[in-house]
């Protein structure tokens, strides 16, 4: 830990969150100096979400205090944060775009003239901060004809505008173009300089390294080192990121056969609003092998997976699996012809979180034996074959009958694992198949994919996760703005090579095949 | 689990919400000057006189129906506000039908529920197809429905059309349907002088049958599994669309049968009096049965007996219309305890299932990455 000179602008000590059956935070501590930028980096699921969200008065931690410019506080809602000074700048930007900017800006604290709003106070405030801050953006535009860069000004000045010492930004270059992105560090470097403090989260380690004075490094819920920019490498926050020796290049023995499972050809896709999600995707996974797909999240990975589970309607090209051609057909015909699906958001798709274990047994099944038996459902083969799950891959809990949301979100996955393995799936999708869960769980996931893989199952692999990437992947590709740019060899790429290739910035070094 | 404080659970959100009830409306009589408790002995001793148990069982019978179209749409997210429309125009074409054709008893009988739950069905089914490919809300849809159908009454129910005059008033209404198309009562109550709707035996029927349906077939799952959550429901393959449009056409056909026990079993007729309105009724009591066939069947009978009971309190100088205060406050009360009670057990659950975990086994080992637990053996 490094030491810095009192008092800090925030700090955290032995903050402890837990939710039901998972402890999101534990022991966390963290000191932001006056006039810094201070990065929180950390996988998806470390619990940098859920840290921010007790800074800023979301939730209060179980343990633990917060120190503001010495005074230790306890907030019971984003109004008591704001009322300290501290401001969240949201990744997903919260403006209403039929409003102009300062409209936004003011919106909730307006200043007042008798009843009427005082426009001119407004304004004249917005471009002094713009002027001292260097955000420049015209108070009268409305934010609907706003770029992405000029929003998230329009954020940060709504912000300041409410007296904000200490900003939060979660995850602010996501949205960004590089050059959108030096503006904002651009930006962040000026108000530092006029002693703000800024809390910055994110896992894109190169733009950390070079925007950040201290760099908190979490872990699994816990802070696992604080180290300053110039001491470490981008390997090393990796690595300490992931919690181990990054895996050697030595991976296991291949089991890729010739049989092509499942064959996506020039497969393309557009919202509504005619916006390219998908691009003359193609790619072809055969018995026994796993493809990963490595890519930024929002780079058309979810839709890749709904589109070849029947959810979306792609507008150009095929799926065959194992020979036959499924393009036409719907979700419940696919998964009867042997797709399993492990979906991202196991809440949201892949449980039905108030019933019981057994009744999500048949989720996704319920066509199928030993779930149901013609038109009406087999409630005790359904029983019975939970029971094996459970049994079988090690779900902890002490009943069948109890409600999905009580398990952890471990015991969950590996549920859902069991009921996909089960009926012998040709193909398995697995978008981030250990997002989320505890460690244990996670080596019990790997362990799994694994065995089915050597068993002649086609994986296809989503994850954020590089390290899982790397290790578990046959082939690996990259998938940026919704087009399959790289194909790297898993047994020699770096994640750092492949970070980079997932920006589009660096194909070069990403050991392209 | 523990399935004695399920049932408890379950059965306490109702038990608070009636008796929060209880307690507002023992408050309003004692604010207007009327001692609450002699007001309700007078309203339970009136309910056990054998006519008026009779009329509870009629009114629970036609509530019954219209609760059930309701809950079946609820169960899967989807609200059938237009129970209203869809019963009174079926009931209207299946008094004209009904009066019109003559046949054999049971097989006039079944042309008349048949075409009670076609019309009914049909008339929601246009809500289902306006949502399904056209996104409209049904909510929106079937309210105004409503409307259309009192339009569409009105217009065929003239003299120049579907009615006749009624002998003896001014009241006009469809052909009284002959004795072959009408459903005897039963002698369910000793000592009434009223019988009882023959049809509560269908009622009995189709409370097995919502239960059989939601709870023992595939489509019951689908319908559930939609109702809990669309999206996981839409990645497990169930098709929405086909879903929304059964549901609906299964909920307007139960909306149909809503008139039937009074059409087939006392009035004979759809005339301008016939009741309207039980839509509406049929959503309250579905929210306090929580869409569970035997919920209902008590809500049923609990609003058929203060609707029937309070008929005595205009004697006693106490204004009837209290009742709609206790109504309407079990209502919003019951779906505010139903919420907390929800809310509770998922935390109990949570609890209980963590402790029982901590107790039986240590927390899983740290570390190892993805590379670090390959199997021995194969590298290459």
């Amino acid at each position: 830990m490094a030491s810095t000179p009192a008092p800090a602008a925030v700090e955290l000590r032995g903050i402890t969150k837990r939710f039901p059956g998972v402890v999101a935070n534990r022991d966390i501590d963290i000191s932001v100096a006056r006039g810094t930028v201070h990065a929180i980096v950390g996988e998806n699921g470390a619990g940098k979400s859920t840290l921010m969200k007790t800074l800023y008065g979301m939730h209060r931690p179980d343990e633990g205090t917060i120190t503001i410019d010495g005074e230790p506080v306890v907030m019971h809602s984003p109004s008591d944060a704001i009322a300290r000074g501290i401001g969240m700048v949201h990744q997903h930007f919260m403006l209403a775009d039929n409003f102009t900017v300062m409209e936004n800006v003011v919106l909730g604290a307006e200043p007042r003239k008798g009843l009427r709003l005082d426009a001119a106070a407004a304004r004249a405030k917005i471009l002094e901060i713009g002027e001292s801050y260097g955000l420049q953006v015209d108070p009268d535009a409305l934010v609907e004809d706003l770029g992405v860069g000029d929003r998230q000004r329009v954020e940060i000045i709504k912000v300041l505008y409410r007296g904000a010492r200490t900003l939060i930004l979660d995850e602010p270059t996501a949205v960004l173009v590089p050059q959108e992105v030096d503006e904002l560090f651009d930006a962040l470097r000026e108000l530092k300089a006029e002693g703000m403090s800024i809390i910055f989260i994110s896992h894109k380690l190169d733009e950390v390294l070079s925007v950040a004075d201290e760099i908190t490094v979490i872990r699994r819920g816990s802070t696992v080192a604080t180290v300053k920019p110039d001491q470490v490498t981008a390997r090393k926050l990796a690595e300490l990121m992931v919690g181990s020796e990054l895996p050697s290049p030595e991976t296991s023995g291949s089991t890729v056969t010739e049989v092509p499972m499942l064959a996506v050809q020039g497969l393309s896709l557009q919202t509504a609003s005619g916006r390219v999600v998908l691009d003359d995707v193609s790619f072809t996974i055969h018995r026994g092998e796993v493809l990963g797909i490595a890519g930024v999240e929002g780079n058309g990975q979810a839709e890749l997976v709904e589109t070849i589970m029947g959810m979306r309607i792609p507008g150009g090209g095929s799926v065959v699996l194992d020979g036959q051609d499924i393009s036409g057909w719907g979700t419940r015909h696919r998964r009867e012809a042997g797709i399993g699906f492990i979906p991202e958001d196991r809440g949201r798709h892949g449980l039905l979180l108030e019933a019981s274990l057994w009744e999500n047994r048949m989720l996704g099944h319920q066509t199928e034996a030993p779930n149901a038996r013609g038109a009406l459902i087999d409630r005790a083969g359904a029983r019975a074959d939970t029971r094996r799950i459970v049994e079988e891959y090690d779900v902890r809990t002490p009943s069948i009958d109890v409600l999905a949301s009580a398990l952890s979100g471990g015991n969950q996955q590996k549920l859902i694992v069991g009921r996909e393995m089960s009926g012998d799936p040709k193909v398995l999708i697995a978008a981030h198949p250990t997002r989320g869960v505890d460690v244990g769980a996670q080596a019990a996931i790997w362990d799994l994919l694994r065995a089915a893989r050597a068993g002649g199952l086609a994986v296809l692999l989503i994850s954020a996760d590089l390290d899982e990437l790397i290790g578990l992947s046959d082939t690996l590709m990259v998938i940026l703005r919704g087009r399959l740019v790289a194909e790297v060899d898993p047994a020699t790429v770096t994640p750092e090579q492949l970070g980079s290739a997932m920006t589009g910035a660096g194909e070069q070094q990403g050991g392209a095949a | 689990m523990n399935s004695v404080r399920r049932v408890g659970l379950m059965l306490a959100a109702p038990a608070l919400a009636v008796v929060f009830s209880l307690a507002v409306t023992s408050a309003v009589l004692l604010a207007t000057g009327t001692p609450p408790l002699s007001t309700f002995q007078q309203m339970i001793q009136y309910a056990q006189e054998p006519r008026t148990l009779a009329l509870i069982v009629n009114s629970a019978t036609t509530y019954y129906f219209a609760a059930l179209a309701v809950a079946i749409g609820f169960r899967m997210n989807l609200f059938n506000i237009g129970v209203d429309g869809q019963y009174r125009l079926a009931a209207l074409i299946t008094g004209a039908v009904g009066g019109a054709i003559a046949l054999p008893a049971p097989l006039h009988v079944t042309v008349e529920i048949v075409t009670a739950v076609l019309v009914g069905g049909m008339w929601a089914g246009i809500a289902g197809a306006l949502k399904v490919y056209r996104g409209v809300s049904e909510v929106i849809s079937t309210i105004m429905l409503n409307f259309i159908a009192t339009g569409v009454i009105a217009y065929l129910l003239t003299p120049a059309r579907l009615a006749v005059q009624t002998q003896g008033s001014n009241n006009i209404g469809t052909k009284p349907i002959p004795p072959s198309g009408q459903v005897p009562g039963i002698d369910l109550i000793p000592g009434s002088p009223l019988q009882v709707y023959g049809l509560v035996v269908l009622a009995i029927a189709a409370g097995i049958g919502f239960w059989f349906l939601v709870n023992r077939t595939r489509f019951g799952y689908d319908l559930r599994a939609t109702g809990m959550s669309e999206a996981a429901a839409v990645a497990s393959g169930v098709n929405v669309k086909k879903m929304v449009l059964s549901t609906m056409l299964i909920s307007g056909g139960l909306a149909g049968l809503v008139g039937m026990p009074q059409l087939l079993g006392s009035s004979y007729t759809y005339s301008l009096d016939f009741p309207a309105g039980l839509g509406f009724t049929g959503i309250a009591i579905a929210l306090l049965g929580r869409n569970n066939p035997v919920g209902i069947a008590i809500g049923a009978l609990l609003w058929g007996f203060l609707d029937n009971s309070s008929q005595i309190l205009d004697l006693v100088g106490v204004p009837k219309e209290i009742v709609l205060i206790t109504q309407g406050v079990i209502v919003l009360s019951v779906v505010v305890a139903y919420e907390l009670v929800r809310r509770y057990r998922v935390v109990a659950q949570q609890r209980d299932v963590g402790r029982e975990l901590a107790e039986a086994e240590p927390p899983p080992p740290a570390g190892g990455g993805p590379g670090g637990a390959v199997p021995e053996g194969v590298s290459r």
